[in-house]
């Protein structure tokens, strides 16, 4: 449920490392919680994000919650799928269902984000 | 969860299917089992089962029941025969609505009335204080109300009663029956979908004896149980008011949409002088029903704007999972409310665009 690969933010996005950049989305663990994401407000490319504020908006039928960027940089490419078929954060959301990718200004934020062993035992998920 | 919240006689069975239980008008309720998309297309397409024992009861019994009945609601309540009832707001003498409820008359000199969770005691106490000539009683901790509804819930709930289910009429009311071995139910053809359907009461502690039999009997016809949440995105499809939200003691059933329950002819009521005044003159503000003309998603509180300024607020919006657009509710100025005009909606500090359409936004074929 928690890839070994990624890193998690306390606002439960992950980052993935993709040469120099880095690609955001939002854990299973958020879109469980979140259920039927019917909206989501993405910045345009060539925004700035910084780390730990909110870059995005994202809506399930219940529910508006902001998307915090787990790393600061420029927004290199957006995922113009989730316009029409937001679901697809529900259904595969370390895949189809990414939301940014970024050009990191300092790589090194990432280890201010936890390890997929922390953030397990954030959400609950005693590994065995 | 602070520990004075109630929990109905079903709560086990929500925890049981794994349902998602959020705090509401003071009861721990299920907001979600399967997912709020799921269980909407579920009661559009084949039924859903509802727990709303949380609901209040209210018995009025005696010689003075039907006029404490009218002067409490604004609906007319004479014209009702036993086994009729009404949907109709209650108003204080502003007019401003103390509940929205319906009201069944369930013998000669009786009546039950079906109130809201949140509101439940407030209203038993106006309801008491205005009934004359008859007694009052709150009977919500003796009820357990279940909804089951749907295109199939008539099939379903037939396999477990005698009543003849067909011939009843919507707004109608069968008591003394008999569901799935339990005696002293009630049945009525009401809901808050915009489906066909019933309400089911049963006696608080058998509740869930009925709960699983109606699980059972629907499993082959696709019953799911359905929560809180798309109660309430399906209620909106429907353009139902949803109390607390869309209508409340600010606001008056003619501003609202209800005048068709404002009975004026019937004589003297609570709130007949204002509503009097505001069917002469009319209201200056109406709630109207609007889509997005953008992607964006209107909820409560949202400002709106129309010709540059603001005109009023979103009372309820959402994703609408069925009609597949993003709708909501609101109150704007009388000058405006026609189908047809645009308004903003102002969303995070941008504006998004909306058209006023006609209610309701969904209505059953057939």
């Amino acid at each position: 449920m928690y890839p070994d690969d990624l890193r998690y933010s306390s606002e439960h996005e992950w980052a993935r490392q993709e040469g120099g950049r880095v690609r955001i989305g939002i854990t299973q663990f958020a879109a469980e919680k979140m259920s039927d994401v019917v909206f989501i407000e993405l910045p345009q490319v060539g925004a700035q994000v910084s780390f730990m504020q909110p870059f995005g908006v994202i809506e399930s039928v219940k529910a508006v919650s902001d998307l915090f960027a787990p790393v600061s940089g420029t927004v290199v490419e957006v995922n113009t799928a989730l316009a029409n078929t937001p679901e697809i954060v529900n259904s595969d959301p370390y895949g189809q269902g990414w939301i940014v990718l970024v050009e990191p200004k300092d790589p090194a934020e990432l280890q201010k984000l936890m390890s997929p062993e922390q953030y397990r035992k954030v959400v609950g998920e005693v590994s065995t | 969860m602070g520990n004075d919240l109630r929990q109905t006689s079903l709560y086990a069975r929500h925890v049981a299917l794994g349902a998602r239980v959020v705090e509401f008008g003071g009861w721990e309720m299920p907001v979600q089992y399967a997912g709020i998309v799921e269980e909407h297309r579920a009661v559009r397409t084949a039924a859903g089962l509802f727990d709303v024992s949380h609901m209040g009861e209210v018995e009025i019994t005696g010689p003075g029941a039907l006029a404490s009945v009218q002067r409490i609601i604004t609906n007319d309540a004479g014209r009702l025969a036993a086994g009729g009832g009404l949907y109709t707001p209650m108003c204080l003498p502003s007019g401003g609505i103390v509940d929205d409820l319906t009201v069944f008359r369930t013998g000669e000199e009786r009546y039950l009335l079906i109130v809201n969770a949140s509101t439940a005691q407030k209203d038993f106490a106006w309801i008491e204080e205005h009934t004359q000539g008859a007694q009052a009683r709150n009977r919500s901790d003796e009820w357990g109300l279940l909804a089951l509804q749907g295109p199939r819930a008539l099939g379903i709930l037939r396999r477990l009663t005698r009543s003849d289910l067909q011939p009843l009429p919507s707004f109608h009311i069968i008591t003394g029956a008999e569901v799935a071995g339990v005696d002293g139910c009630f049945i009525s053809r009401t809901g808050y979908t915009g489906e066909d359907g019933f309400e089911i009461g049963t006696p608080w502690d058998r509740a869930p004896r009925v709960w699983d039999a109606l699980m059972e009997a629907g499993r082959p016809a696709g019953l799911a149980p359905v929560g809180l949440g798309a109660r309430d995105t399906l209620r909106l499809e429907a353009s139902y008011m949803l109390y607390g939200n869309d209508i409340d003691e600010t606001t008056t059933p003619l501003e609202a949409p209800l005048s068709w329950t404002v009975k004026l002819e019937k004589g003297e009521f609570i709130g007949r002088d204002v509503l009097v005044k505001q069917k002469t003159e009319g209201t200056a503000r109406r709630l109207v029903g609007f889509e997005m003309t953008e992607r964006a998603i209107p909820r409560h509180g949202y400002a709106l704007r129309s010709d540059g300024t603001v005109t009023g607020q979103v009372t309820s919006g959402t994703f609408g999972p069925w009609v597949q657009k993003s709708i909501g509710m609101g109150y704007v100025a009388r000058a405006q409310a026609k189908p047809g005009n645009s308004l903003g909606v102002e969303i995070r500090g941008k504006k998004a665009g909306a058209v006023i359409v006609k209610l309701p936004f969904y209505k059953r074929s057939g």
